[in-house]
């Protein structure tokens, strides 16, 4: 309405405008339009500001000066920066800790992944139907999941203790010569996989007790009355109706083998000889070594 | 043999003589066993008595003499009452501001339209693919810089802003039927006092859902606060038990050990028992946190 008037009002008070003039008007338009949507929009705008600020801060923030602080370098904390392009990442490429902490972290995210999503579909199919002995059974393998990783290390650091520890003590019995769990270079990783593996088995069993429920009860007595043994009714109807909370918890235990190190600080510190080096906690042990990120040093 | 028939006699008539099902169920009883021993065996360290000796310490049988010293001397060695209430303060501190943050923001998604909705939508999806946890090296400095450091503030500050939250509120208030609203605001209500007596009160199950989700995980948080904490009596829980374990493991006080791993997973571990149901319905909808 209110353009088309606009419009007529210009065609009768300046009929030979200059191409020049008559775009002047609708910018205006133009301009009105946006002020009138944000003036609607601030509403909005002022209750995602709160949420916003902080995410700016600590996640956007946080990721520009990520990338910003790698391609610019300072030779002395208070040096002034200086740009390198990509020398620092070509450092750390070239320093062995942090590929071995690849490597290793590759290693530790196959071997934590694959058991504990394996054992989280065993525990699900057979604890999908509910009583109170199964009720009980879920509880018990989702109690790990509750507790801090920390607290787990303490526990399995005496489970793993050479000679007087469970393990050592129970498995001992029947074999005499045991390996020193967490001191060993090449048992070291699996160790701490083991610990990873108990912690998160039980949090996946919820996802697909969740998505057995979705499992259509009719195909099922379908497959029943075909004659469907355990088997089959498992490859064919069930894995495949559990495709997206496959995908769903592979991703899940991806970032966790990639966000949970705490049980590395506790138990191992990296070692022996780096062999349990992840790289979040490589970024923790340079980061606390280099004075530019240890704010005790500077006097601010 | 009875037994097994028994738990299987609801099962589908078909399947009931099948016997791949029951060895299924016979392993995940196993494996819940073993899943339970390193639980069973704090308990039994906890009250043996030191007397026992090193050699028995892995003994999965209860001490006949049972014992409180290693609690007492857990509580006396770590400041446990002074980190539990570090903990607590983080992680109310966190979801006091949480709270506010995702209803604001959970409400402006759910409910009005703007300018920039879906850019706005992804910088917050953005955030759950940046996991805070790897960014703890440009968050410390930022935190260092805003004169933070070594506070209880610095530790919960990355945390104010929660995508997972914010995504969960917006689901909780879409499904809230707008005559509601509008009834509320021919009444003259304001948008504020909108969200405060009709959204709000009437999304609850997602709140505690929130909640128990936020509070577990920064409870049990540990590398950040490492970093961002420097002086012992502003410790949360488990960088504490993180301390006092490496003292005590010098020491080979194991029933200490223990002990302080049983005080620092005990109010979370009662919490569960009393509200199982709740808590794993959480943990489900959490899968992204």
């Amino acid at each position: 309405m209110r353009s088309i008037s606009r419009r007529d009002e210009m065609s009768f008070a300046e009929p030979a405008a200059l191409p020049v003039a008559a775009s002047a008007p609708p910018r205006l338009h133009i301009l009105n339009r946006f002020s009138h949507r944000f003036k609607t929009s601030l509403p909005a705008y002022l209750l995602l500001l709160p949420s916003l600020v902080f995410l700016a801060l600590f996640t956007y923030g946080a990721m520009g000066r990520v990338l910003v602080d790698a391609l610019y370098q300072r030779a002395t904390p208070r040096a002034p920066v200086r740009f390198v392009g990509l020398d620092n990442i070509a450092a750390v490429l070239a320093d062995p800790a942090f590929t071995g902490a690849v490597v290793n972290n590759l290693v530790y995210a196959v071997g934590t992944a694959i058991p504990s999503i394996g054992l989280a579909l065993l525990f699900a199919l057979a604890l999908s139907r509910t009583n109170a002995l199964t009720s009980a059974l879920r509880a018990a393998l989702f109690l790990p999941v509750l507790i801090p990783m920390v607290a787990a290390s303490a526990l399995f650091l005496f489970i793993f203790l050479p000679n007087v520890g469970l393990l050592d003590y129970y498995i001992g019995r029947f074999l005499p010569v045991l390996p020193n769990w967490l001191g060993d270079s090449d048992i070291a990783l699996y160790a701490i996989m083991v610990i990873t593996i108990w912690k998160n088995a039980g949090y996946y069993m919820l996802f697909f007790l969740a998505g057995l429920q979705a499992v259509p009860e009719d195909v099922m007595e379908a497959a029943h009355l075909d004659g469907a043994g355990p088997y089959q009714r498992l490859r064919h109807i069930i894995l495949p109706e559990l495709k997206p909370t496959f995908l769903f918890v592979t991703v899940i235990a991806t970032l966790n083998a990639v966000t949970q190190v705490d049980h590395v600080f506790v138990m191992t510190k990296g070692g022996p000889s780096n062999a349990t080096n992840l790289v979040l906690f490589y970024i923790y042990q340079r980061s606390s070594t280099t004075t530019s990120a240890r704010p005790r040093q500077r006097h601010c | 043999m009875k037994l097994i028939g028994k738990l299987f006699k609801d099962a589908p008539l078909a399947t009931r003589r099948e016997i791949t099902p029951k060895l299924g169920f016979a392993l995940t009883v196993l494996l819940a066993v073993v899943w339970l021993i390193p639980f069973l065996w704090m308990g039994v360290a906890t009250l043996r008595p030191a007397s026992d000796g090193i050699n028995l310490m892995a003994e999965l049988m209860p001490s006949l003499k049972p014992t409180l010293d290693n609690i007492r001397d857990a509580w006396e060695i770590g400041d446990f009452p002074r980190y539990t209430l570090n903990t607590i303060m983080i992680c109310t501190g966190i979801l006091l501001v949480q709270v506010v943050t995702i209803t604001l923001a959970g409400f402006a998604f759910a409910r009005l339209d703007f300018a920039g909705k879906s850019l706005i939508f992804y910088l917050f999806l953005m955030q759950l693919m940046l996991v805070p946890v790897l960014l703890i090296v440009p968050n410390l400095s930022l935190v260092a810089q805003l004169g933070l450091y070594d506070t209880l503030t610095g530790v919960m500050m990355p945390f104010f802003a929660s995508a997972f939250g914010t995504f969960l509120m917006r689901q909780a208030f879409e499904a809230i039927p707008t005559e509601l609203e509008d009834a509320a605001l021919i009444d003259g209500a304001s948008l504020l006092q909108r969200i405060r007596h009709i959204y709000v009160p009437l999304s609850m199950p997602s709140f505690s859902a929130f909640a128990i989700i936020s509070v577990t995980s920064h409870w049990n948080d540990f590398l950040w606060p490492l970093m961002v904490i420097n002086s012992p009596d502003k410790r949360p829980l488990t960088v504490g038990l993180s301390v006092f374990t490496a003292t005590a493991e010098g020491t080979q006080a194991w029933g200490t050990i223990a002990a302080g791993t049983l005080m620092v997973i005990a109010p979370l571990l009662i919490t569960f028992l009393i509200f199982q149901k709740r808590f794993i319905s959480s943990f489900v909808t959490s899968g992204i946190k």
